[in-house]
């Protein structure tokens, strides 16, 4: 056994290295460094300037555009962007529903959609939860009923992030009601422009509007537009899920923001004292980064299991659970050093361009928000009580 | 022992309860929080004629209560209701102003004609990176003040600010020269600022000194405990009311032995709060105070971290949204852990008591 980067990984370190050095935007990094919000341009522009390297899609086949990079590799990559504070690659198009077309989707439907996703024409979001849809997502009940040469969609789609940017949604939509609920799910592709579709903000309690309602009235969609066969959409839907939640486990974010927080600590005075030489502020932030470090390993030793051919479903869930409890604590932490000045919310100040006075030391502006916005790490992607059934039921056989 | 709350609070929180619901109901609550100063005005004026700031003060100040279980009392309402407004403030810094028989203007404060606020933590100075204090100079009745202090709650709205420094305490006039106020909305609703003196002249407030400084912020301790206790009663029973309704996977998700159990582990974490707000305040007046506020104030800060982050959890989507009252008791739960000190501080002061002792 052997942790350490082999040569030729140390050198790929550094080539991504070099590239963050030379073509992540300043402007890009000290947003998200200071915890700003990002806006769609942003978003798009680090997308793009991704897309131009050829590194925009590391878990494709190469023929659609992929690298053929190593689990290490990925893994250097994702740590190495988070690191240099990378915006976050918006993963709806790129990291759920492209895995889902290579897999089960036809070889036109990728070669129509794999490029547009890459060169940024379309935006994707994710059309699964329903009101009374959450954990109990096959009992979902959007409607598509086949006419002629179409389905007629109606229903409602909710806590759609980033629908109000998005140019398409990949929705599940019940197609068979009379069997067992998850043998009547297809998954359906539908464009956003459609006539009966409308989007409705929904405030999250950081007054921040990330996530929407999504009503589908009559909404014609040409059946070119289901993935896979008819009624197997469940199966699907749980394919693209593993890749939800890994991708949710963020190891790479929270390697950075625990930099971040490791600063803070010991930078910042409480009562006259360093935190850092607080024993009991010293204890919380040991303890997280001794549980991120066994993180790292853990999901690299899944992740290399996959690579040999194991399937990473329940272990998946793992990582979510542990993923998310670390970089809500990180935040937690975050908020923790702010100590009073966790209290004033200045909301302005998230966006770029805001020149008032800062609000106590300027690191803590979004820490609180930030916090209560994380919230939704534990719950979305399956919450982390669904994954311990999943663990419960697939690895303990209990 | 007697763990009654006695007739005469009783009235005044059921009075101050059906006065909240009729006149700080959730809508209300919403639109009062996008205001500049986040809390009602006139408002604040009916709770002061209805008693409610009187109770915090004892008989010979002008009030007609003033016992740590009266302050507790008129802190829970505001728990319950969530309700924003200067409380804390008045209770503390009117504290300050009995102990100096500053009697005229503590008999404004509490008629509710006009608002102080109490400027006590120093202010974060951008330029040094450190706190940055206020200093006193000056004899007799001629002091001035300069320096800063941070997150002053409802500094804006004030119009007196008693004002510490060491263990001496001033008042100042809202407005005066060498006062000046920059001040923002709070996370949790409610608002604050940063306060700037500059040579700004000052009223010592004699008789007032380190230990009654102390007291105040003991107070202080023991209606945040109060108050997170009965914001931790709501958020439970949101939460218990939720998983009866919910349905997932054709049963309510009460039914689900996994949050089943938390919800237990919770409601007893709650009564263990409960306790401590209560042990705090019966030892107010005792050597033990100490003691026992440092502990009202840890478990404060762990438990209601528990309990904002179960709730939400426990809500799912829904626990995140703005317009649910929920996430307001959530976010309101954990701030209250940071105000006057947070877990770590007060266990901290604990472990230094224990040592001494
Ligand atoms: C910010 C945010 C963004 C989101 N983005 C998207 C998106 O883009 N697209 C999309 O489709 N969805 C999205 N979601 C939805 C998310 O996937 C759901 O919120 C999640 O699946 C939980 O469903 P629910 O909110 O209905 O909670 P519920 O399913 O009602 O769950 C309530 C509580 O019950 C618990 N529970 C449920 N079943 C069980 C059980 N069997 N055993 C034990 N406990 C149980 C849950 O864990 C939770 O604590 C998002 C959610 C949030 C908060």
């Amino acid at each position: 056994m052997n942790l350490e980067y082999t040569p030729e990984e140390e050198a790929f370190r550094e080539e991504v290295r070099t590239f963050l050095k030379e073509k992540l935007p300043a402007r890009l990094s000290s947003k998200v460094r200071e915890g700003k919000h990002l806006t769609k341009a942003d978003m798009e522009e680090w997308h793009a300037i991704l897309n131009e390297k050829g590194w925009l899609a590391p878990h494709w086949p190469e023929k659609y555009g992929g690298t053929d990079w190593s689990v290490m590799q990925k893994f250097i990559f994702e740590t190495e962007t988070a690191m240099a504070h990378a915006p976050r690659i918006v993963p709806f198009g790129l990291s759920m529903l492209a895995p889902v077309l290579i897999k089960y989707g036809t070889e036109e439907q990728c070669r129509h959609y794999l490029p547009r996703i890459l060169d940024g024409t379309d935006w994707w979001c994710q059309g699964y939860s329903e009101p009374g849809a959450g954990s109990d997502l096959a009992s979902l009940k959007t409607s598509a009923v086949r006419e002629g040469d179409h389905y007629i969609v109606n229903g409602q789609k909710t806590w759609t992030t980033l629908g109000q940017h998005a140019d398409w949604i990949f929705c599940l939509v019940r197609t068979d009601s009379s069997g067992k609920k998850q043998e009547g799910i297809s998954f359906l592709l539908i464009d956003m422009k459609s006539p009966g579709i409308e989007v409705r903000p929904i405030k999250l309690l950081d007054g921040d509007a990330e996530v929407n309602e999504v009503f589908f009235t009559d909404v014609k969609v040409p059946v070119e537009n289901l993935v896979g066969e008819e009624n197997k959409g469940w199966t699907y839907a749980k394919y693209l899920l593993t890749y939800e939640r890994t991708n949710i486990a963020g190891i790479g974010a929270s390697m950075a923001a625990l930099e971040q927080l490791k600063h803070v600590a010991r930078t910042t005075k409480k009562n006259g004292t360093l935190l850092i030489d607080d024993p009991l502020f010293a204890q919380r932030l040991a303890r997280l980064e001794i549980d991120l470090e066994n993180m790292k390993t853990t999901n690299l030793r899944v992740l290399d299991a996959a690579g040999k051919g194991g399937a990473p479903v329940a272990e998946s869930s793992m990582l979510k659970i542990r993923g998310t409890e670390i970089r809500q604590e990180i935040g937690a932490l975050m908020r923790r050093a702010a100590g009073r000045y966790a209290q004033p919310f200045v909301a302005e100040s998230l966006e770029e361009g805001y020149n008032g006075t800062p609000i106590g030391p300027e690191w803590t502006g979004p820490v609180s928000s930030q916090y209560f916005n994380n919230r939704k790490l534990s719950i979305f992607g399956g919450s982390n009580e669904v994954q311990r059934e999943i663990i419960t039921k697939a690895i303990l056989e209990l | 022992m007697d763990f009654a709350i006695g007739e005469d609070r009783q009235m005044l929180a059921d009075t101050m309860s059906r006065f909240l619901a009729k006149n700080f109901d959730w809508e209300k609550r919403l639109k009062v929080i996008e205001t500049e100063h986040g809390f009602d005005r006139a408002m604040w004026s009916e709770l002061a004629e209805l008693g409610v700031l009187g109770a915090l003060f004892s008989e010979d100040v002008g009030g007609f209560g003033g016992s740590a279980f009266d302050i507790g009392v008129v802190f829970a309402e505001v728990g319950r209701a969530i309700a924003t407004g200067p409380f804390l403030e008045t209770l503390m810094a009117g504290h300050l102003l009995a102990a100096a028989g500053e009697s005229e203007v503590l008999e404004s404060v509490i008629g509710g004609e006009r608002i102080v606020t109490l400027a006590h933590a120093p202010a974060h100075d951008a330029e040094s990176g450190e706190d940055r204090d206020v200093t006193a100079s000056g004899s007799g009745d001629d002091w001035t003040l300069d320096g800063a202090k941070g997150v002053v709650g409802y500094l804006g709205a004030a119009d007196l600010i008693v004002v510490t420094s060491g263990d001496k305490a001033f008042l100042v006039e809202a407005g005066g020269t060498g006062v000046s106020v920059s001040d923002y909305r709070m996370v949790d609703g409610g608002s604050g600022g940063e306060l700037h003196l500059s040579g700004a002249s000052a009223k010592l407030l004699s008789g007032v000194d380190a230990g009654t400084i102390a007291a105040a912020e003991a107070a202080g301790v023991v209606a945040l405990s109060w108050e997170g206790v009965a914001v931790m009663d709501q958020l439970r029973d949101q939460t218990l009311e939720y998983m009866r309704t919910r349905k997932q996977f054709g049963v309510p998700i009460g039914k689900f032995q996994a949050l089943q159990h938390r919800m237990a582990t919770l409601a007893l974490e709650i009564e263990q709060a409960r306790s401590s707000s209560i042990n705090a305040a019966a030892f107010f007046d005792k050597p033990e105070r100490d003691r026992f506020v440092a502990a009202a104030k840890y478990t404060l800060g762990k438990v209601g971290n528990l309990a904002a982050e179960e709730a939400i959890q426990i809500h799912g989507g829904i626990g995140m949204t703005w317009e649910l009252p929920l996430s307001h008791y959530a976010k309101r739960m954990v701030i209250l852990g940071h105000l006057l000190g947070d877990e770590d501080e007060h266990l901290s002061r604990y472990i230094e008591l224990l040592r001494a002792a």
